[in-house]
């Protein structure tokens, strides 16, 4: 029963693995991609890593799927159509694949997979929090925190660059010239006489 | 708790009945089909009751009557609207894109039965009870605007892309407000499996427990949740007066329906997981108190079931007096109560709920 149920899940991954690159609609390719990473989540239910299955449910399916079809809508029209492929990069491009899944394959056929012998973990969510936040042997705060600076800075500078230059602004104009400033001190602060001479 | 009201002796019978008249994986097979079966049925029957519900409620609050022909009561209304529904022709609108126009309404309908599979509505009446109930919850109904959004794009229509825009923008964000209020009633159960989380209110339900930051939980809960569910003050993703119909414009027949649908079972949802989390699912009202024990003994009395469906009953209530008292809110004043009062003190009402939690401030 399991196995059926792997086999069912693996040819959605791969089906729709292959349906994402060569969609030549954006919006469709999202959809394939957001197939795989529903199954991909399946696989981890199938292993009974419930916590991870989630994860893997809200941070991709729900986050990142959402996050990408969420600027397609910005960015593209519904006729749009990517460019054709031509022949030369689609051979390239299935040759380098075939040979990187021939050195996949063979490695994953020639290495002699031992079980380890040790006891199963425990896939809870408490055990998986106390794991994250141990500074034990086998705990993981370090790369936790670490991670979490990381967000913090990805954060702080999405803010910097959605930002506009708040020196640009004038109180007394209704409008401000929005287009990009090309020049280097654009951004360095400005006394009210420059902003005004610019926005004339 | 009496025994009888438990549905696990009736799914254990049946299991015991079929184990004995086939193979383990056919009696799987049987098992999953027949409780499908049961929640499609469940999910149809919920829709025309609550859609019923809804128009009766709304008539209450505007002084009308509602639907009163067909049927006593009208209350065979939504049946003849489902009826019609089901037998209109299908119409896809020639610069659509087919596949994705016609996938979007599943997407929309597929994540409520999923959220369904994990809710206790009674003792033993659960589908499955996973060891991250809650969080399975939120990870599947994150996905949900991925429908509006999708079915907004694909009708290639202004009025659809923009409500889908709206819809995405106001889920998106309101998700985090559910999800903190949830987490915040987390550290009180210490647990993430539903069952789990309804047997620790067995002494009482964790809104009385809980207390202050309990019931500022819920009240973050109840409006963050009113938003997710695109339900008015906040469904401007449909806003009729300016968008027609929103992202489901370009829908007709049965794919209306789905869309329809799913906003009155996500409704049902999250009155559920707001029964289970704060109002102890099926549990009967009990007071943590010495002297109460005899009041406690006569509510064992009144069945599980009759306790979680009440509950939910009312909740659902609840969100639709939000909905036919409150005007809609403009999309930058449902930003700005998202991001500047709700999240902030969903912020501080978790370290609250933190502190209660760890000097054991709490009945």
């Amino acid at each position: 029963m399991e196995q059926y149920i792997f086999y069912i899940l693996a040819s959605i991954i791969l089906v729709f693995s292959y349906l994402t690159v060569t969609s030549r609609m954006i919006l469709r390719a999202a959809v394939y991609l957001l197939f795989v990473l529903i199954a991909t989540s399946g696989i981890y239910f199938m292993l009974n890593y419930n916590f991870l299955a989630a994860v893997q449910l809200t941070v991709y399916a729900g986050g990142i799927a959402v996050l990408i079809v969420f600027s397609v809508l910005l960015t593209s029209q519904l006729n749009e159509k990517m460019e054709k492929v031509t022949p030369v990069k689609m051979l390239s491009g299935g040759l380098i694949a075939f040979a990187g899944a021939i050195l996949t394959i063979s490695t994953i056929t020639q290495y002699e997979f031992v079980a380890n012998g040790l006891a199963e973990l425990d896939p809870s969510p408490k055990a998986i929090g106390y794991a994250m936040l141990s500074y034990e042997h086998n705990g993981y705060v370090l790369p936790f925190e670490v991670i979490s600076v990381l967000l913090l800075a990805a954060m702080v500078g999405a803010i910097v660059i959605a930002k506009r230059p708040a020196k640009l602004l004038n109180e007394d104009a209704t409008e401000v010239d929005m287009s990009f400033p090309t020049s280097k001190d654009a951004y360095k602060s400005r006394t009210k006489e420059e902003i005004d001479s610019l926005l004339k | 708790m009496n025994a009888i009201y438990d549905f696990s002796i009736l799914t254990a019978w049946i299991h015991q009945w079929l184990s004995g008249l086939m193979e383990p994986t056919a009696v799987m097979i049987t098992e999953m089909v027949i409780i499908g079966t049961i929640l499609i049925l469940f999910v149809a029957a919920m829709g025309l009751v609550l859609v019923l519900a809804e128009r009766k409620v709304a008539a209450f609050f505007q002084l009308r009557l509602g639907p009163n022909r067909v049927g006593p009561w009208g209350i065979l209304q939504t049946l003849a609207d489902f009826l019609k529904l089901l037998t209109k022709e299908l119409i896809t609108t020639k610069s659509a894109d087919k596949f994705l126009y016609n996938l979007a309404p599943f997407i929309v309908m597929i994540t409520p039965f999923l959220a369904l599979g994990v809710i206790p509505f009674a003792p033993g009446l659960q589908i499955m009870d996973l060891n991250i109930g809650v969080f399975f919850i939120t990870a599947v109904s994150s996905m949900g605007v991925l429908g509006i959004l999708i079915g907004g794009w694909a009708s290639n229509n202004k009025y659809s892309l923009i409500g889908g825009m709206r819809s995405a923008a106001m889920v998106v964000s309101y998700e985090l407000s559910v999800t903190l209020a949830i987490m915040t009633m987390v550290i009180l159960t210490g647990t993430l499996s539903m069952s789990e989380i309804v047997n620790s209110q067995a002494d009482g339900w964790w809104i009385i427990k809980g207390h202050i930051p309990a019931l500022i939980a819920f009240i973050i809960y109840l409006i963050a949740s009113t938003a997710e569910t695109n339900r008015g003050p906040f469904d401007l993703a449909e806003a009729e007066s300016e968008l027609t119909a929103g992202f489901h414009t370009e829908y007709g027949g049965i794919k209306f329906a789905f869309f329809f649908l799913s906003e009155f079972v996500n409704m049902l949802i999250v009155s559920s997981i707001a029964t289970v989390i704060f109002f102890g699912g099926w549990m009967p009202f009990h007071l943590p108190f010495e002297w109460a024990t005899g009041f406690n003994h006569i509510m064992d009395f009144i069945p599980g079931i009759v306790w979680g469906f009440g509950k939910v009953t009312f909740i659902i209530f609840l969100m639709m007096w939000f909905r036919w008292t409150f005007p809609r809110l403009r999309i930058d004043q449902i930003l700005n109560l998202e991001w500047k009062y709700l999240l902030p003190m969903n912020l501080i009402n978790f370290l609250l709920m933190s502190l209660i939690a760890l000097t054991g401030f709490y009945l």
